[in-house]
């Protein structure tokens, strides 16, 4: 690649979302905002080299995309009225001061993770538009060839405009909910990067400070939004611990077996900032503040058995009863075991067993299969390891379960 | 990748910025520090107070000398810095020639080393204590969070 591409790649993600925000404003349109701009990054990478960089980069790829709007408007002879209120907005604005507009970047986000979008399409726009990323940058961060992500691209754009949907922040009563699938956007690329599901590494890094920098945007977007903050804390103690979760050979490290002292202490001070700010704006807490906090006992205890586990307990059934969910009470369980016992935490899980919750994951009979060793009853356990060995789908975590019912 | 911008400042842009109106530095820092804030990528940041309260320890004697200055020979002086989280060096460079700074003011940026660079010295004593006292302050900060502990 060579330099002048870097930094017009550099360009795009300080200012790409800001200029298609503007564009999208001025013309009404996300598809067509996104195509222009793209065009004007193709011009600075031709003009560039010879005029040097601008120092107002933003405004000279905004104003490139303008020439561009009104030259096709022109053309066609048509949309006279936006033409001229293009026209004269481009004659206004050009010499003043770039001034991004915040609305235009939320309104971005709320498009960019339009329900009427599958949730790969958000993912892809998202990192596009709001992230800056190119799709030479996304193809290598999603695994998928280049014109993959161009297609996702474009078939996201022609839906958008499909489904007409205007350039606009949701009403007051769809807020909520939409607001929900923003943050479900991020911690999905958060999540891709945290515990891979395709690719030879089991972490990548490069897709989750993306995700994380997304959270900060959305954050600033949304200061009042305690969830916003609270992702964000989730996200920054999750990833303090990227240095320990991986093995020298690539092997990944289980919470218990990480070396603590490679967390990230000032990512961890981050996340306690974010949690203490969504605690601030918030009426209490919501589904990912929840999970913060509980990432956060274990971030700040100096081992395992040195964790507040009875407040990860408190913290479970407070996430069990807004966000109920198998997961999270097996999750509750296990830490009931390290606060109180394996007897209490048995009960619970063979209320999940007897509940049908979890059938065909190898979760429920890998905890289970623990929780009997710890009490003794150790041909119950090595049969409920061998079970969940067998259910296992990763080859690694089969040899693990098998290695412990056979150390039994 | 983290880098840090190390703000180097020569007598000529100290002496300018005594003519500017002072507010006027302050709106259009605080727009620059809130830029990189909305962009998500700013870690970190400090100012420093002037050179006059501070000090310069000289080690060319077998014993370090304390002295008021010199400040090297340049005469620059370094009065604050910016860590920031960006993808590339390309990004460093565009957010740092977006700082609000003119003549005689210059921005050193250098890397910010991570774990990578001490993979070879994870086992040593010395880096093994510093994490040990990296806890004790995440600790603390953390009781302060859970209301007052300590």
């Amino acid at each position: 690649m060579t330099d002048i591409r870097r930094t017009v790649d550099a360009v795009w993600r300080i200012e790409g979302a800001r200029v298609v925000a503007t564009l999208a404003r001025v013309t009404g349109d996300f598809g067509l905002a996104e195509d222009l701009a793209q065009e004007a990054v193709a011009d600075a990478l031709t003009q560039w080299p010879e005029s040097g960089v601008p120092r107002n980069a933003g405004a000279w790829l905004t104003a490139v995309a303008k020439r561009r709007a009104i030259d096709a408007w022109r053309r066609r002879e048509r949309l006279a009225e936006r033409y001229q209120a293009i026209a004269h907005d481009l004659t206004e604005a050009a010499e003043q001061e770039w001034q991004p507009i915040e609305d235009d970047m939320l309104r971005l986000v709320f498009t960019a993770c339009h329900p009427v979008l599958s949730r790969e399409a958000q993912v892809c726009l998202t990192l596009r538009v709001v992230g800056g990323l190119t799709t030479e940058e996304i193809a290598r961060i999603m695994l998928v060839p280049v014109p993959t992500v161009q297609a996702r691209i474009t078939r996201a754009k022609k839906t958008l405009a499909a489904a007409t949907v205007p350039f606009e922040a949701p009403e007051p009563g769809q807020w909520r909910e939409r607001l929900s699938g923003v943050l479900g956007v991020v911690y999905a690329v958060f999540t891709e990067g945290y515990a891979a599901t395709s690719g030879d590494r089991w972490i990548r890094p490069d897709l989750a400070l993306e995700a994380l920098r997304l959270g900060r945007v959305v954050a600033r977007l949304l200061p009042r939004e305690s969830e916003a903050h609270g992702l964000v804390a989730l996200m920054e103690f999750q990833a303090s611990r990227f240095a320990a979760r991986v093995a020298a050979d690539g092997t990944p490290v289980l919470l218990a077996d990480q070396d603590r002292s490679r967390w990230d202490r000032s990512q961890i001070r981050r996340g306690q900032s974010a949690l203490a700010l969504a605690d601030r704006v918030g009426r209490g807490r919501g589904s990912y503040a929840l999970q913060a906090a509980i990432a956060q006992c274990h971030a700040v205890a100096p081992s395992v058995a040195d964790t507040d586990w009875d407040r990860i307990v408190v913290l479970y059934e407070a996430l069990g009863r807004i966000a109920p969910s198998p997961v999270v009470d097996l999750n509750r369980a296990v830490a009931v075991s390290m606060a109180t016992g394996p007897a209490t935490a048995l009960r619970i899980v063979d209320g999940l067993a007897s509940a049908g919750a979890l059938r065909g994951s190898y979760l429920l009979p890998s905890v289970r299969g623990e929780l009997l060793a710890r009490l003794g009853r150790t041909e119950e356990a090595r049969s409920e390891l061998l079970t969940a060995a067998g259910l296992a789908a990763n080859e690694r975590e089969q040899a693990v379960l098998r290695a412990k019912a056979a150390a039994l | 990748m983290k880098y840090m911008l190390i703000m180097r400042a020569t007598q000529e842009a100290a002496e300018a910025s005594q003519e500017m109106d002072f507010e006027e530095i302050i709106n259009a820092m605080g727009a620059y520090n809130e830029s990189l804030m909305d962009a998500g990528v700013l870690l970190a940041g400090e100012g420093l107070a002037d050179a006059e309260e501070g000090f310069v320890v000289d080690f060319d004697a077998e014993t370090p000398i304390v002295t008021d200055g010199p400040y090297g020979e340049t005469h620059e002086l370094f009065n604050g810095f910016w860590i920031l989280e960006v993808a590339s060096k390309e990004e460093a460079a565009q957010w740092a020639s977006r700082a609000p700074l003119g003549p005689g003011s210059k921005l050193e940026v250098r890397r910010v080393t991570d774990e990578c660079d001490f993979a070879d010295f994870a086992d040593n004593e010395y880096v093994q204590k510093e994490e040990g006292w990296r806890e004790e302050q995440a600790a603390r900060a953390e009781g302060k969070g859970a209301g007052g502990k300590g």
